[in-house]
């Protein structure tokens, strides 16, 4: 059949069935090893392990095994409780507010001639390609708590402030001051590609349902609120599903703003992972918190695609 | 669908059809009615004055980011800490850049990286590429099991797996070694799937000529398949290469030589390195942010198109 088939194919000596397989299959497997030797070692061994670690104690004496020891002290810690909790308040509010910005400025974008279209997607996408890190250490710099710090000389304006936006871990609104300074600045950055999904999605809504709706006396939010957004409610599950992906995995942002702190205030839990594991190299335990924030990931997931799922047809 | 070829056979199970062509250039009319949307009506006045009065500011808000790294990036270092701050640069000047390039070494940290984002982009290129083409058209035993593995993968948060990777490339001697980041990199689910996509609605004839001509399953692959395919190379190379620059978690965990970093974590470090100057963290983002810019501004088209393509995994 193939070239590659017969030179590679065993010696003609035992014309069997493995050299009949190997004619027929061998070219496939020869272009996916590469790859699959890749994620072999980098994806599925290294799972599997980090299952096993989350396990043990790791000592300088090698590892010991000690059951559910990392899950529990997990549980009951509460550097631990706080970093989940900081992560879950973080995500709702920036997924929520993601998802209905990107939603809104596509449909917003949409009418408008192309070459303005064109703009505005490149001016919003432009964050996106910028590493997270120079982004923060931007919006670091806006919220210092010094008087020449920007957002500060804007409420001395008003006769307010000065804030320590990202200095001051005390309560406010349920969560801290810093907190939701890096709520804040998550929320500010555009979410770039909601839009593009979104303005892919309301191309593909027939016109005709849009004619229909007025036709029978539907205003602009009326035809919104009952054509456009059951319509895009594939993208919106998607989209919610990618983003709460990505909020629960914060990192650079509380890297460069806050370092977690002050004290425990800003810690997430790819935080928490990334100190415990490569701070204080207790692998073991780092492998639980990750094992649990896989858990929590997963879990999430499947229940939007559970209550989103849509069986949209037009 | 793993035996389905032309583009028709693949268009009849989605949802939305002009999505799935692979790579359409941005904007192309899609042959059915549907596609039309709503953008080739006339919008009112009034209705359009609303809408830019919404989405001016909100690229403000985008681009500010960027207006205020520029900006502090010019701006000497006494003036960056006066009240009030300077909000345009007119006495800018090129000092805070001079005093990076005497402090740090920021140009190896731009060598560093472009010689990481390269390597990738040039793993995403073949290996990607090659098992694309092994999924989109060879047959081989076990082709669903790998595929499903292999895009399963990506449910799993790279946090999983940090620990178990690093001991790992501790053990191959590739700690504090460019080479530690490149290698967990060198191939990624995203290229393969859109490899796949846009192969499977390639026509065949070519192929088979070539075959018939006598070339082996490599030079069908390299010569024929590889140059039919550039457009989604070109997306493949570009989304690899900006996102290998922009990494921070795994080169911050595997790079410890000052010398051996790369932008983004160079740029980490300055704010603890020089922390009182402002002006030289910014001259720093900006150096890593605008080659991104740069790239982005050419080659826009292949990262929308990428985007859209991308979300046909969920």
């Amino acid at each position: 059949m193939s070239a590659t088939g017969t030179t590679i194919a065993p010696t003609p000596r035992r014309p069997g069935r493995l050299s009949r397989f190997w004619q027929l299959n061998g070219a496939g497997y020869l272009f996916v090893l590469p790859s699959l030797i890749f994620f072999t070692i980098f994806i599925f061994i290294p799972l599997g392990w980090s299952f096993v670690l989350s396990f043990q104690e790791f000592g300088f004496r090698g590892s010991t095994f000690i059951g559910l020891d990392n899950y529990v002290g997990l549980l009951n810690d509460p550097i631990f409780r706080q970093s989940a909790v900081n992560t879950v308040i973080f995500s709702v509010f920036t997924v929520a507010v993601w998802v209905l910005v990107s939603m809104a400025l596509a449909t917003l974008i949409h009418p408008l001639p192309q070459r303005v279209r064109t703009f505005f997607r490149a001016a919003y996408y432009l964050p996106a390609v910028t590493s997270a890190v120079f982004i923060a250490l931007v919006w670091k710099w806006v919220l210092n708590a010094n008087p020449w710090g920007l957002a500060n000389y804007g409420l001395s304006l008003f006769g307010l402030g000065p804030v320590g936006f990202i200095s001051d871990p005390s309560p406010f609104l349920g969560a801290n001051v810093a907190l939701w300074s890096v709520i804040l600045s998550s929320v500010l950055t555009i979410p770039a590609v909601g839009v593009v999904l979104y303005s892919a999605a309301l191309s593909a809504i027939p016109q005709e349902l849009y004619e229909a709706a007025e036709s029978e006396g539907a205003g602009a939010f009326a035809k919104f609120r009952y054509v456009t957004v059951p319509l895009l409610k594939p993208v919106t599950l998607y989209v919610t599903v990618i983003y709460t992906i990505a909020a629960f995995e914060v990192f650079e942002r509380v890297y460069v703003m806050t370092g977690g702190g002050p004290g425990y205030a800003t810690h997430t839990i790819v935080y928490l992972i990334w100190r415990t594991g490569f701070r204080f190299s207790e692998y073991g335990l780092a492998s639980a918190q990750a094992f649990i924030l896989f858990m929590v990931i997963a879990t999430i997931s499947v229940l939007q695609f559970r209550a989103l799922r849509s069986d949209v047809e037009y | 669908m793993a035996t389905a070829r032309g583009a028709e056979d693949r268009l009849t199970p989605e949802p939305r059809p002009q999505t799935t062509i692979p790579l359409l250039p941005e904007e192309m009319p899609v042959p059915t009615t549907a596609a039309a949307g709503r953008s080739g009506r006339r919008q009112p006045r009034r209705e359009r004055l609303i809408t830019l009065a919404v989405l001016i500011p909100v690229a403000v808000i985008a681009l500010f980011p960027f207006y205020w790294m520029v900006t502090t990036a010019l701006t000497p270092r006494a003036a960056a800490i006066r009240v009030p701050p300077t909000i345009l640069p007119l006495d800018a000047t090129l000092a805070n850049f001079q005093s990076l390039f005497a402090q740090a070494p920021v140009l190896l940290w731009a060598f560093n990286s472009l010689l990481i984002a390269t390597a990738i982009m040039v793993g995403h290129i073949i290996f990607d590429s090659m098992a694309g083409y092994a999924f989109a058209r060879k047959r081989f035993r076990g082709k669903g099991i790998l595929f499903t593995m292999i895009v399963s993968s990506l449910m799993i948060p790279v946090h999983v797996t940090l620990v178990p990777r690093f001991i790992l490339i501790n053990e191959m001697g590739l700690n504090n070694n460019l080479l530690g980041v490149i290698a967990p990199s060198i191939a990624d689910v995203f290229g393969i799937f859109l490899m796949r996509q846009f192969m499977q609605s390639l026509p065949t004839e070519l192929e088979e000529a070539a075959r018939v001509d006598g070339a082996n399953e490599w030079q069908v692959f390299w010569r024929i398949v590889m140059p039919l395919s550039r457009p989604a190379v070109a997306t493949v190379a570009i989304f690899s290469f900006v996102g290998a620059w922009n990494a921070f978690l795994w080169p911050l965990i595997v790079l410890s030589d000052r010398s051996l970093l790369t932008l983004p974590v160079g740029v980490a470090l300055l704010q603890q390195e020089f922390s009182s100057n402002i002006g030289l963290q910014m001259a720093g983002a900006v150096i890593g942010a605008v080659p991104m810019i740069l790239l982005f501004l050419v080659f826009q088209r292949h990262f929308l198109e990428g985007v859209r393509v991308g979300a046909l995994k969920g």
